[in-house]
């Protein structure tokens, strides 16, 4: 249970951190989509990880149960999350309509992508 | 229990769906309503000042949730200085924005800076580490959309730059926000102040690491090197009154770090001793020489002024960096200053730049309309900026290397500051002195037949201007009063247990909730 949560933060903060260095806009929103799954997944388990326990207190008796505030605090993560995206893909859209490419942060020089294509055409 | 301390968060909030939904035809009726909600959070805000002029913590339990299990407000004179100064600054940048036009250039601009002024003003008074978070993304979300107003190539690309640096630190955010709860259980700041305490040095690997990487997180905000990259690009581009207004927005970033490192992480904390100023104060003196540096190259009036923010950033963390409450005194009067200066800076830029045809760049130009009165207000904004007498800047700075003379800091510190400052009056000067002396040498310019002579501003479009110059020389003029306000806050900042009394009752709060909640919450309710 530990090794899949903790390699699946792993996995995705690796993943993400990877697309958003590509400096490109669809990379790059999928991999802050993936960093914000990964954010998700590591809130959710900093309350312990506990399997088949009710995440309310039990009043009577020492029963055991799941801490329920990060449940709660990673829904509200992740609509965060969602919201952003979702204004995150329209400001790239607008700005790839306006500049005509999707670079971020990226000089003409640095475009790897576009010299190619160039030559290719050439 | 005072119910105004929530109302500088309800009332930009309720404002602002109105303003969206209701007048989003009506830009008379959206200005007039804007307008109405700036004047009363400037009255609010001097009201939630005076009550805590008080000397106590004044809490506010939403629902009426007692802490550490439900969510609080919690207004000090720390936090009302700051909702003071946020409600003045605002109804400075809505004028100009209103005077100039520039909230007729794009849609939603007065809905946008309601939801930003809620963010800014929650941020300061929330009493919760994950409330922080919810306020930082309001405050963003809506600075995503202020960056982009007008649109534009140039503005849109840097906008998206914003968003994706942000969205990483949002995400850091979280898991530091994750890392502190796994180690401590709680994120109420109080019961955060109250848990780190009691965490033995040997186990406090966790807790460093969530201290950590808060601190990248509110550096992030803060821009202090290394990534205050950001800044430069998105203040440059940003339209101008945006721009002024951001000037508080990296000061949310500074305000959280003294909230934070200085309260839950404190100097005398064994967990966390002395780990935050090691780092802080290299990065803040190096922040300041990359701002300095910039301003000393910025071919354009913009960047200039950006890399101006980023060196009075460096100058502040530089006394927040030392941890004691005379250097926090010190660095929360530069911080209002600075405020202020950036911001007249800014809206002055506005008002040259829409009547160059050079635009911000820094080359000769013919002199344009009202150039000496233009020349005065920049080196008005210039001498408050760079830090000398007779504006607030020359005090705060006097302030911070006064606050700096431990030895352990006085050689990097004095040194950054003395030979900063130097460099910001250097390249300030140069700009001044191209923009508006040189250009009386350039032969007079002579409109084409398409290209109508600029007007001249009104005095309704320089008045905000004026108002933020002024606030520097008011804050000069009473910098005795509003020391010892800012001395006592800070005192009350590095003497939590105040705040901790105040917001978790006066006696201990057990980990399991017991059957009487009353006991722990009567204690609150008449204090308030």
């Amino acid at each position: 249970m530990e090794l899949i949560v903790a390699s699946s933060v792993g996995v995705l903060t690796a993943g993400g951190v990877y697309l958003v260095l590509r400096l490109r806009a669809f990379p790059v929103i999928l991999g802050l989509a993936l960093l914000s799954y990964a954010a998700n997944i590591f809130l959710f388990a900093s309350g312990r990880l506990r399997i088949n326990a009710p995440p309310v207190l039990q009043k009577y008796g020492e029963a055991v149960y799941t801490d329920p505030l990060p449940q709660a605090l990673t829904l509200t993560a992740i609509v965060i999350a969602f919201g952003m995206t979702a204004l995150l893909v329209m400001v790239a859209l607008g700005a790839f309509i306006e500049a005509g490419d999707d670079r971020i942060d990226m000089t003409e020089a640095d475009d790897a992508g576009k010299a190619v294509r160039k030559d290719g055409a050439a | 229990m005072s119910h105004w301390i929530i109302a500088p968060i309800i009332l930009p909030a309720l404002l602002a769906p109105l303003i969206a939904f209701v007048m989003r035809y009506d830009i008379v009726l959206a200005r007039a309503a804007s307008f109405a909600g700036a004047l009363a959070l400037v009255a609010i805000a001097v009201g939630l000042a005076v009550i805590s002029a008080d000397g106590a913590v004044h809490v506010y339990d939403l629902g009426n949730w007692p802490a550490p299990f439900g969510i609080v407000l919690v207004l000090d004179r720390l936090s009302a200085v700051l909702v003071l100064l946020t409600a003045v600054l605002a109804l400075i940048v809505l004028t100009h924005a209103a005077a100039t036009g520039w909230d007729t250039r794009g849609r939603h601009f007065h809905a946008l800076f309601q939801f930003q002024i809620m963010g800014i003003c929650g941020a300061f008074l929330t009493g919760d580490a994950f409330n922080l978070f919810v306020f930082f993304e309001i405050l963003l979300i809506a600075s995503y959309g202020l960056m982009i107003h007008g649109g534009g190539k140039v503005r849109l690309q840097a906008g998206l730059q914003y968003v994706v640096m942000n969205l990483a630190g949002s995400t850091l955010f979280l898991i530091a926000l994750g890392t502190l709860y796994a180690a401590t259980g709680t994120l109420n700041l109080a019961d955060l102040a109250v848990k780190v305490r009691e965490i033995p040095i040997e186990e406090a690997a966790l807790i460093r690491v969530a201290a950590m990487l808060l601190m990248v997180v509110f550096a992030i905000k803060a821009a202090l090197f290394p990534i205050q990259f950001w800044l430069p690009a998105t203040y440059a581009n940003a339209p101008a009154p945006v721009a002024a207004l951001f000037a508080i927005m990296t000061k949310v970033g500074a305000y959280a770090i003294i909230r934070i490192h200085s309260m839950i992480f404190g100097p005398e904390i064994a967990a966390t001793d002395g780990l935050t100023g090691t780092w802080l104060f290299p990065a803040a003196a190096v922040t300041l020489a990359i701002g300095a540096f910039g301003v000393l190259g910025a071919r354009r009036l913009m960047p200039l002024l950006a890399f101006s923010v980023v060196a009075s950033m460096g100058t502040m963390m530089l006394a927040v960096a030392a941890f004691t409450p005379w250097a926090t005194t010190a660095a929360l009067y530069y911080l209002i200053h600075s405020t202020f200066a950036a911001a007249a800076l800014f809206l002055l830029a506005d008002l040259v730049v829409s009547r160059r045809p050079e635009g911000d760049r820094l080359d000769p130009a013919p002199a344009t309309v009202q150039n000496g009165l233009f020349a005065a207000l920049f080196f008005a904004g210039a001498v408050a900026m760079a830090g000398m007498p007779p504006l607030s800047g020359f005090l705060g700075k006097l302030m911070i290397l006064d606050a700096l003379r431990d030895p352990q800091f006085m050689a990097l510190g004095w040194t950054a500051v003395l030979a900063g400052s130097l460099l910001v009056i250097v390249g300030l000067a140069r700009a001044g002195s191209v923009l508006f002396w040189r250009s009386t040498a350039v032969a007079a310019h002579v409109p084409a037949a398409d290209d109508p002579e600029p007007r001249p501003a009104s005095p309704i479009q320089i008045a905000p201007t004026m108002a933020a110059i002024g606030m520097t020389a008011l804050l000069a003029a009473f910098a005795g009063p509003l020391t010892d306000f800012l001395d006592a806050g800070s005192r009350q900042v590095f003497h939590a247990e105040d705040y901790i009394a105040a917001v978790l009752g006066p006696q201990e709060v057990p980990e399991v909730p017991q059957p009487e909640p009353d006991a722990v919450e009567d204690p609150v309710q008449e204090e308030g």
